[in-house]
């Protein structure tokens, strides 16, 4: 019966089917879960397993701190994590379960140690070829849990310093935020992933990848490892990170349209419900619904103008193929590709289960825009809150511009001195895509790793820094970014566009708790209707429009022309 | 007074470093080693088959066992025998050690020729014209290791597989048509047909009028 009915069909209402499919799963959960994260971060009471925690590592997880004090120890924290991620790296031959790997190469190693730690996940290695599985677990697998607990502890503070009023700039406890991040939130869903992942094939064991005869007598080998438990947590943390090099593509971690559709679904889950945690901290639900309006309606038009482009199949190859089928698997097919490819790309998690360097040109050029307008639709866990709220005061700033009054967003008044740290906000991460691509195009080393001739080469770089930058982390993977100069360069894009968005971030968030709240009167702009929805939606779209206009036209543009 | 405050930074930079190499130790333990230990229990326990590989035999059984097996029934072979379905092709040749995709542009000159190469190679093995080869034919998959092939591409291959085994084309379609897979709960990815179970099952099953 369902055989028939699938045959019946067409692809694009099967499309259409899927999505909904996924949206009444969302639907359904972000309530609960965003009420649940509100909970967890508001909470004055600590689990018995909490306290033993940190009686054991030491820290008082009730101290309120300044956002310097909150800041200090995010950076010490992932300072850290850099160091000993560089460590295992480099000692890999001696460790155990290596699979007899070498250690990584120094100028590989910073890159990839910086990567995981900064919630990107860009892989210049392939993991079945260079990482054995103790890196994999104690090394990539706890960045996984702990870089997106990272971003979820930035987001919250900066909700504090809304919903708070003369504080004396105290957001928060960081070694608090972050355990309960991990604790009562990633490492439960995760776990239940894992195993749904596990019942429906993504292998999940300790063993090497060894030799067998295939039916025609090639040899060919069987591969092993933790990947399940590996796979939930990469997608859930929007991280990204592939076990394999063909990452989410490969049919041992997302074997079925099902796993497909659960990784969709946990790579959007916790981006998608924070916004009701948002709305419910700063005591209006409203507010978080008109946050998520917006996340959902700029997703929603980029998955309608990719899935169009991948479905209509322009191009040259595409056209000689009869679809583009290039770089993409049967079972998943077109729609489930570009449902895939814009959610990880509208997020910060960067894990493909279809090569974007292989999409058309309009379609590859969503997905770079996707990541561009900064991950904000709805961006990686808690990264994508708190870019969405620093446009919200944008919006509110242009806004106050118009009718020429101090603007306000939630009671808290935007004045100078938080202007300037939105301002240096929203320029930071542009001008490490632009700086890192204009360098890459110019300089010998730079050039060497373009793979496709055209403007189609400048894409590939371009998306390579705004991927870095933005720390999403997939990639047109057609540009050999294992080389010295790019896994340096790319290392410095990631690093400055985490934590110079972050301090940014926590300082915004610092100077908004210390403020006293003032009533709202007649003149104030309501930021819960759709008036401010749809501003904030043109903002966000403007200053990336702006930005990047003359760097777009030059490759994906001119692709799409040609 | 300059230097004061960065050395009293650094201090600070310091302390917090310390408090946070003891909590990032504590997080090795928990979710770097317990987490997926516990979960390699679970999956070693409840679903020994799925979490070691979906592995197969000569006969299509499943097992467990990698000395018993021929292959996983999710990752592609590389068959090339006239008288077994063919799978898509492999930018890197079914290495399982070397996955991916060829990664090149939509409008890459080398990739447009390859196409149209191995659109005419399928055309003539499979004695079709070049218009009835499905993209999937010609296009190299994501993974390297697309363990499937649409019903589009089993269908033309469905003669010569016949001809070659000396069986009628009816009696092959009918195993196809029994290895094909429709969308996931009716709507979620594509239709499908698994090769390296099909040609297992071509082997064993006795098919002779």
């Amino acid at each position: 019966m369902i055989g028939v009915l699938t045959a019946v069909l067409s692809p694009v209402v099967a499309a259409v089917a899927q999505i909904l499919v996924l949206l009444v799963l969302l639907a359904a959960v972000h309530l609960p879960l965003g009420a649940y994260l509100a909970r967890t971060y508001t909470s004055p009471n600590h689990l018995r397993v909490e306290r033993l925690w940190y009686r054991a590592v030491r820290v008082d997880p009730d101290a309120e701190q300044r956002w310097t004090t909150y800041l200090m120890s995010l950076l010490g924290f992932s300072l850290v994590s850099v160091l000993f991620l560089y460590g295992l790296e480099r000692l890999q031959a001696h460790l155990p379960w290596n699979l007899g790997l070498t250690g990584f190469d120094p100028a590989g190693a910073w890159n990839s140690a910086v990567s995981f730690t900064t919630n990107t996940n860009w892989q210049w290695y392939s993991g079945e070829a260079a990482a054995g599985h103790l890196l994999q677990m104690a090394g990539f697998a706890v960045q996984n849990f702990v870089s997106a607990s990272v971003g979820m502890a930035v987001a919250i503070a900066l909700v504090r310093g809304f919903a708070r009023s003369g504080t004396d700039a105290r957001i928060g406890n960081f070694w608090s935020d972050l355990t309960r991040g991990v604790v009562r939130v990633l490492l439960p869903l995760a776990a239940v992933a894992a195993v749904v992942l596990m019942a429906s094939g993504v292998i999940q064991n300790l063993d090497p990848h060894t030799a067998l005869r295939t039916v025609e007598g090639a040899s060919q080998h069987v591969l092993g490892g933790p990947v399940a438990s590996q796979e939930a947590i990469k997608d859930l943390g929007t991280n990204g990170g592939g076990f394999f090099n063909a990452n989410s593509a490969h049919p041992l971690e997302n074997p079925t349209p099902f796993t497909n559709l659960v990784e969709i679904f946990l790579l959007l889950l916790i981006p998608f419900s924070l916004p009701r945690t948002f709305g419910l901290m700063v005591g209006d639900r409203r507010q978080g619904w008109a946050i998520l309006g917006v996340m959902a309606g700029l997703w929603a038009a980029s998955l309608a103008l990719t899935t169009w482009a991948e479905m209509a199949g322009p191009g040259a190859a595409p056209q000689a193929a009869g679809a583009a089928m290039e770089g993409k698997e049967t079972r998943f097919g077109l729609a489930a590709s570009a449902l895939f490819a814009v959610s990880t790309t509208a997020t910060s998690t960067g894990s493909v289960n279809s090569m974007h360097d292989s999409f058309t040109a309009p379609g590859g050029g969503m997905l770079l825009f996707n990541m561009l307008l900064g991950e904000v639709a709805p961006g990686g866990v808690g990264a994508g809150l708190y870019g969405m709220l620093v446009l919200a005061v944008v919006a509110v700033f242009v806004a106050g511009l118009m009718v020429g009054r101090t603007p306000e967003y939630l009671g808290k008044k935007i004045g100078r001195p938080e202007m300037t740290v939105v301002a240096l906000y929203v320029l930071t991460v542009p001008a490490l895509v632009l700086v890192g691509t204009a360098v890459s195009v110019v300089v010998e080393p730079g050039l060497a790793g373009v793979q496709d001739p055209g403007p189609h080469g400048l894409s590939e770089v371009l998306y390579a820094f705004a991927s870095a930058a933005n720390n999403n982390g997939s990639a047109f993977a057609g540009l050999t970014s294992g080389t010295p100069f790019y896994e340096v360069a790319q290392g410095l894009a990631m690093l400055a566009g985490r934590f110079i968005p972050i301090a940014l971030v926590l300082a915004l968030a610092g100077r908004l708790a210390s403020q006293t709240t003032v009533p709202a009167t007649s003149g104030t702009l309501p930021t819960h209707r759709p008036l401010f929805a749809g501003l904030l939606a043109a903002v966000t779209i403007v200053v990336v429009g702006l930005t990047f206009i003359p760097v777009l036209s030059l490759g994906p543009v001119v692709e799409s022309l040609s | 007074m300059a230097t004061t405050t960065v050395a009293s930074d650094l201090a600070t930079l310091t302390r917090h470093s310390l408090a946070g190499l003891r909590m990032l130790l504590a997080f090795t333990l928990v979710t770097g080693l317990a987490y997926p230990l516990a979960m390699t229990a679970v999956g070693q326990v409840a679903f020994p088959w799925q979490a070691n590989g979906s592995l197969v035999r000569s006969d299509g059984a499943p097992t467990t066992s990698r000395s018993d097996a021929v292959g996983s029934a999710l990752v592609a072979q590389g068959f090339t025998g006239a008288e077994y379905f063919h799978p898509r092709p492999s930018a890197g040749a079914y290495d399982t050690l070397a996955s991916g995709g060829s990664n090149l542009g939509p409008l890459n000159p080398d990739l447009v020729a390859s196409i149209e190469g191995r659109k005419a190679a399928v055309a003539t093995e499979d004695g079709v014209t070049a218009a009835d080869v499905p993209p999937d034919a010609v296009t190299a998959s994501a993974s390297g290791l697309d363990p499937h092939i649409s019903p589009a591409y089993a269908a033309i291959q469905v003669e010569r597989v016949a001809r070659a085994r000396g069986l009628s084309d009816a009696a092959v379609a009918d195993l196809v048509a029994r290895h094909t897979a429709g969308r996931d709960l009716g709507v979620l990815g594509e239709a499908r047909v698994n090769v390296l179970e099909l040609n297992l099952a071509l082997d064993v099953a006795d098919l002779r009028p």
